[in-house]
């Protein structure tokens, strides 16, 4: 496995004068063999069987009914469902990071007002389950059965109907993303918190103004830290989505239900569905290993890593 | 050495910066207990003093990093971080208070590159976002200035990929890159190893041979005494003894500047 240091062997023994001689050290590391660990070649033959042996168990258990899963894997139906799941993952997402941001940044601000605002906004979207804000978003209609611009206790400017704005839709998007605006505001505000205080005092006394110092410096620095719990909210979203089909949704959870709830074929097209759930995961795992790969740009050796070591921020020697 | 030359010039000078009984605390803890100082354009000015002695914080308060409870200081005709409206003194908004800054130029203990640009970039970031420069004439500008502190092949490189005594360089010359009526160095060699701070101090010297009106907190004794045209004693808060380098360092009157120059010996 690693004994790519025998090759270095030779070239050890070629600096030494020839090799053997006065100079000749038994002890020397180059010469290091790495010894067989029996323990750990047992592990892998326990783990492939035990893995060997759930596929089996799956592939040939009869409920699964892969052919119907194949018949219904690309169903215009459940495509269509998927669809309906991507695009309200980015909207939601894109919206839900905007609003955070403004969120992070109110929160951390010097005025009481902006802070304490925050807070409580945080407070209440993550206090409270997704499921029931979104049927409360759905249901609007009959909390407010109208909904205006107007100056607070003053004259009403433009007016509509709910029912009229509140559609499936808009409501899954307002609930996915006021609710995920609240998570990510507190994602960006621990990244923001992690750049060294140094910086935005630097950016200040060069005479940046706040936002520009925001945007240039004190943002990219914290992107670092903000990119994997992000990654994990996204995931989280793309699930999150399935909610929506108590609403009337029809996104990739509901499109399935829709055709077992005919069929009876249950578990063939969950497993449609979990197919395509970990599908797109995937791909936002190694979309999310490249964008951090971006943002580790200007780290003394960044060389690939790992998100693990990523997510744990290296103490940089000064 | 030609100590003299730019001392009879910087007298005739005009005052760049005009401090007048400054105070500073931390709650009860008073640091800076009425500081009066006048710095004329061209003049090396190198503060000394134990550490807690304030002369940190007194830096920080000319650019307004720091703000202070009492006394005044004034940078050219700017009060940074504050305005007369009608013979009346308000504190400045955060957007008046960036425009105050833009002529000084700031050198920190930790150099506070920003790690994410390259080193062109952290040079040019002030010159084309703050100060309105077009991008080729601040990198041109930029390389022109690597190439003083003798980095010219580093302009590519990040930050971290430097060692500390480059990295301070860079910060020099992003200081320089705004073209600055006054540079303040705070601690600059104190974060470096003993065989870096070399590099960064001959760096310092060849600007202050060139003119530029120098304000340097400093621990070098050594550089105090080659390149400071006045050196400023600083304890407990107070100017405790002022005046050339060999009237504060070789001849000093007061007991206390006369103890903490014994530690250097």
């Amino acid at each position: 496995m690693k004994g790519s240091t025998v090759s270095n062997m030779t070239t050890a023994e070629v600096g030494s004068d020839g090799g053997s001689g006065p100079s000749w050290n038994p002890r020397d590391v180059s010469r290091a063999i790495t010894s067989v660990n029996y323990l750990r070649w047992l592990l892998i033959v326990v783990v492939l069987a035990l893995v060997a042996q759930f596929l089996s168990l799956v592939v040939s258990n009869e409920t699964f009914q892969w052919d119907v899963v194949l018949r219904w894997l690309f169903d215009p139906s459940v495509i269509s469902g998927l669809y309906v799941t991507l695009g309200l993952t980015v909207v939601a997402m894109v919206l839900g990071t905007a609003i955070g941001l403004v969120l992070a940044i109110c929160r951390l601000s010097q005025s009481r007002a902006a802070s304490s605002f925050a807070a409580v906004y945080i407070w209440f979207f993550r206090g409270t389950p997704m499921l029931v804000q979104l049927i409360f978003w759905y249901n609007m209609a009959t909390i407010f059965p109208q909904l205006s611009i107007s100056i607070p206790f003053g004259p009403t400017l433009i007016n509509w109907e709910t029912n009229a704005i509140i559609t499936p839709l808009t409501a899954a998007i307002v609930g996915l993303a006021l609710n995920e605006a609240a998570y990510m505001a507190e994602v960006i505000r621990g990244g923001l918190l992690s750049v060294d205080p140094g910086q935005s005092e630097t950016a200040q006394a060069f005479g940046m103004t706040r936002s520009r110092a925001l945007w240039r410096i004190i943002i990219p620095q914290a992107m670092r830290s903000i990119v994997p719990p992000t990654g994990n909210q996204l995931i989280s979203m793309i699930k999150g989505t399935s909610l929506v089909s108590v609403i009337a949704m029809n996104d990739l959870l509901y499109s399935v239900q829709a055709v077992y709830n005919r069929t009876f074929e249950i578990i063939p097209l969950l497993m449609v569905a979990v197919i395509w759930y970990l599908v797109i995961t995937s791909i936002l795992n190694v979309g999310q290993t490249f964008i951090e790969r971006y943002y580790a740009r200007g780290e003394r050796n960044n060389q690939m890593r790992g998100p693990q070591e990523v997510a744990m921020p290296v103490e940089e020697a000064r | 050495m030609n100590m003299t030359a730019p001392i009879s010039q910087s007298v005739r000078s005009p005052v760049l910066v005009r401090a007048r009984n400054v105070h500073k605390s931390y709650g009860q803890h008073e640091v800076l207990k009425g500081i009066d100082l006048d710095v004329r354009v061209g003049e090396t000015i190198v503060i000394l003093g134990p550490s807690g002695s304030g002369k940190s914080t007194f830096l920080r308060c000319i650019n307004h990093l720091e703000t202070m409870q009492g006394g005044s200081i004034v940078v050219g005709d700017e009060q940074v971080g504050y305005q007369m409206r009608g013979g009346k003194l308000y504190r400045a908004s955060p957007g008046v208070m960036a425009r105050q800054r833009k002529d000084i130029g700031m050198v920190f203990q930790q150099f506070n590159l920003y790690p994410h640009l390259t080193v062109l970039q952290n040079i040019t970031e002030a010159p084309i976002g703050v100060h309105g420069e077009k991008r080729a004439e601040a990198e041109a500008y930029a390389r022109a200035l690597l190439e003083r502190v003798g980095l010219s092949e580093k302009e590519s490189a990040y930050p971290r990929q430097l060692s500390g005594g480059q990295q301070q360089r860079v910060a020099i010359a992003r200081a320089l890159a705004i073209k600055p009526k006054l540079m303040l160095f705070d601690e600059p060699t104190s974060a470096l190893d003993p065989e870096l701070v070399g590099e960064v101090l001959a760096t310092m010297r060849d600007l202050a041979t060139q003119g530029l009106t120098m304000i340097v907190v400093t621990h070098e004794i050594g550089f105090a005494k080659e390149a400071a045209d006045r050196v400023i004693f600083m304890d407990d808060g107070k100017i405790v003894e002022e005046g050339s380098p060999e009237q504060v360092l070789v001849n000093p009157t007061q007991p206390r500047t006369r103890a903490f120059l014994n530690r250097f010996i």
